[in-house]
């Protein structure tokens, strides 16, 4: 288990001193000069040292996305860091007590990260409905700004600019590229990669997205040591990281534990364990919405980290851990996921934006077993013909979901359609070309 | 995808105030030379809080002349985000989440509250007082099931606390933003499993 002087998010909950002053007492700004006197690729050697993996979903290096920015920056085209705190995957509620209740911790990392690529301008996109967030993120910011900490004359010594930018309502928009068009005031829709956005951008400049967690664990790293980050969980899947507990878990909660914790020991220790005890454990979506769903037997003892569940055919994705026990409906809790994608594809590419809306009217009829049997195989195999034919990886994250329910729960999908048809009823059953 | 169409009754002009144009211009500043078009999602949000919590055509173009941009792309932009009202909401706006992690907790019984109060999704109660929708994630998951009414969150709801929530706001009595459990965020209700050494036990 973590110890609490391992913790990175030591005002988690709210119960301490927002303000900066707070922050200062908890660690935070502490001599930054010193952090930044150690040069660009110092800083980026530590990033990639400490095995620190995107905390956004995809669980990229961080330090290795950082290094893909040009080494000089050319005048005309400036490189800028973008904070992505559109946090909109189902389940994940982590970046926002961040930006509520430690918000100098991103504040830092901002600058800090922005200096290793020679960035001077950031912009931190949160999602819209984080009204009040904002407004905490924003105060943060502008504290700083007072205290000279950031600016064009701060007392660093490196001219930055932190701006915090909003969206309105679009899942869509933390995938990385739509976040940037959404940015430049366009609909938030992904681009064809390459070019990357560390060559082609924000405004067309060289441009690093990444995720609020991993921004605002950085400077903690470098105080501290690549090799005390890399120290906590198993190799390459390194460090602490939020976990959001949500479902039926006695005491839902966000909580910062060493990566690798396992998951009977996560919901134990801070959830006070599972609703109805472990045998009353049906299964489990262990990072967000978007990844496949893992039967109770599978996941009781796994460790919670990138490898781990990759193995058991899902992921970490966002450390969002969804717990169902036994009295879930869970096709109906994956057809309400088939909704969600329906309504956050942004329609540029056809499998995504015809096959989302397909999948979720078949898995409509699936919950009450207004299907045929036939119809389970045709609907895996559609959701196959989506997941890799589209730009971004929103039709990817419809299919899986679906693609993890046929693959452990099938016999669940058939006893419906028995019971259905085993009673008579007025309407014929449809087939899937409706 | 979601088909989202502009109101058929709209007024015949917008405005805005002296403060949200000062507001606007402070906006625009943030962003690079010729890069107004960045600002169009925060001046379109701006103009609806302005109206009322609902976006018409007026304001749309109002805010295409202002950062020179074509009636078409903000029009684009006001139809493709979803926090963007087309049509007029109530005093208060309740948008309930119905995601997986809500429904997991009971945001079923929740809607029914709604829809027994409120009435139907979508359709303003008779005293303009209430209107209700159900949105997707609204990301505050520890907490579920919970709704946003206007700019704020209200999380650990019960059928219970909410129809006293609803019934407080009617009647203007002040509320609680926050978990309506006495959490302070979400740290796990009753005594804390982390932080231990700095804040004891916790708020409870």
């Amino acid at each position: 288990m973590l110890s609490d002087a391992d913790r990175i998010f030591t005002n988690l909950y709210g119960l301490g001193d927002r303000s900066l002053a707070g922050a200062k007492k908890r660690g935070q700004w502490d001599n930054t000069k010193a952090l930044l006197d150690r040069g660009r690729d110092v800083i980026i050697a530590e990033v990639k040292g400490s095995g620190l993996r995107g905390r956004g979903g995809a669980g990229f290096s961080t330090g290795m996305k950082w290094s893909f920015m040009p080494k000089e920056v050319d005048p005309a085209r400036p490189h800028y860091l973008v904070i992505n705190a559109d946090e909109s995957e189902p389940g994940t509620c982590k970046d926002r007590e961040i930006m509520r209740n430690d918000p100098h911790t991103l504040v830092e990392g901002a600058l800090v990260a922005s200096f290793a690529m020679g960035a001077h301008a950031c912009y931190i996109y949160i999602r819209g409905e984080f009204i009040a967030e904002r407004i905490a993120l924003q105060a943060a910011v502008d504290e700083a700004y007072e205290a000279g900490l950031i600016g064009k004359n701060n007392i660093h010594g490196y001219p930055f600019d932190l701006y915090v930018h909003h969206g309105a309502g679009a899942y869509i928009c933390g995938e990385e590229t739509a976040l940037i068009e959404s940015i430049e005031g366009k609909k938030g829709m992904p681009r064809l990669k390459p070019p990357f956005p560390a060559n082609v951008g924000l405004y067309g400049c060289p441009t690093t997205v990444n995720n609020v967690e991993s921004i605002a664990v950085v400077p903690t790293i470098l105080r501290r040591g690549a090799s005390w980050f890399a120290g906590i969980g198993r190799p390459n899947n390194t460090g602490t990281k939020l976990f959001s507990i949500s479902g039926h878990v006695n005491k839902p909660c966000n909580v910062e534990e060493a990566m690798s914790i396992s998951f009977r020991e996560l919901i134990e220790r801070h959830c006070g364990g599972v609703r109805g005890g472990w045998d009353n454990l049906l299964a489990v979506i262990p990072g967000g919405s978007s990844v496949r769903c893992v039967p109770a037997h599978q996941i009781i003892d796994c460790p919670m980290d990138f490898d781990s569940l990759v193995a058991l055919g899902s992921g970490l994705g966002t450390a969002a851990v969804m717990v169902m026990d036994k009295s879930t409906d869970i096709i109906r809790a994956i057809a309400r996921l088939s909704y969600f994608y329906k309504h956050e594809s942004c329609g540029q590419c056809t499998p995504c934006r015809e096959g989302t809306g397909w999948m979720w009217r078949v898995m409509e009829r699936m919950v009450e077993g207004r299907a045929h049997k036939r119809e389970i195989d045709l609907l895996f195999d559609v959701s196959k013909k989506i997941e890799g034919h589209t730009i971004c990886a929103l039709g990817d994250a419809a299919a899986w979901p679906v693609q993890g329910l046929i693959t452990h729960f099938r016999d669940v999908i058939e006893q419906r359609i028995d019971q259905y048809t085993a009673n008579p009823h007025s309407e014929p059953i449809r087939v899937a070309a409706e | 995808m979601s088909v989202r169409r502009l109101a058929e009754k709209q007024p015949e002009s917008f405005e805005f105030t002296p403060q949200n144009k000062a507001w606007l211009e402070k906006q625009i500043a943030k962003y690079p030379d010729g890069r107004q078009a960045s600002a169009v999602v925060p001046a379109l949000w701006q103009a609806q809080k302005q109206n009322d919590y609902w976006l018409p055509r007026a304001a749309i173009e109002k805010v295409a002349d202002t950062l020179g941009m074509p009636h078409i792309r903000v029009l684009e932009i006001a139809t493709f985000y979803t926090m963007f009202n087309l049509e007029p909401v109530g005093k208060f706006y309740v948008q309930l989440c119905g995601t997986t992690p809500c429904m997991l907790r009971g945001s079923d019984d929740i809607i029914k509250v709604l829809e027994r109060k409120v009435g139907p999704q979508r359709q303003v109660r008779v005293d303009g007082l209430f209107s209700w929708a159900e949105v997707e994630c609204l990301g505050a998951c520890c907490n579920a099931p919970m709704v946003q009414i206007n700019d704020d969150y209200y999380e650990d709801l019960t059928p219970e606390n909410f129809e006293k929530l609803l019934d407080d706001l009617a009647a203007g009595r002040s509320v609680k933003t926050g978990s309506q459990t006495g959490r302070s965020g979400s740290e796990p209700e009753g005594v804390l499993t982390s932080l231990t050494s700095l804040y004891g036990e916790g708020s409870k």
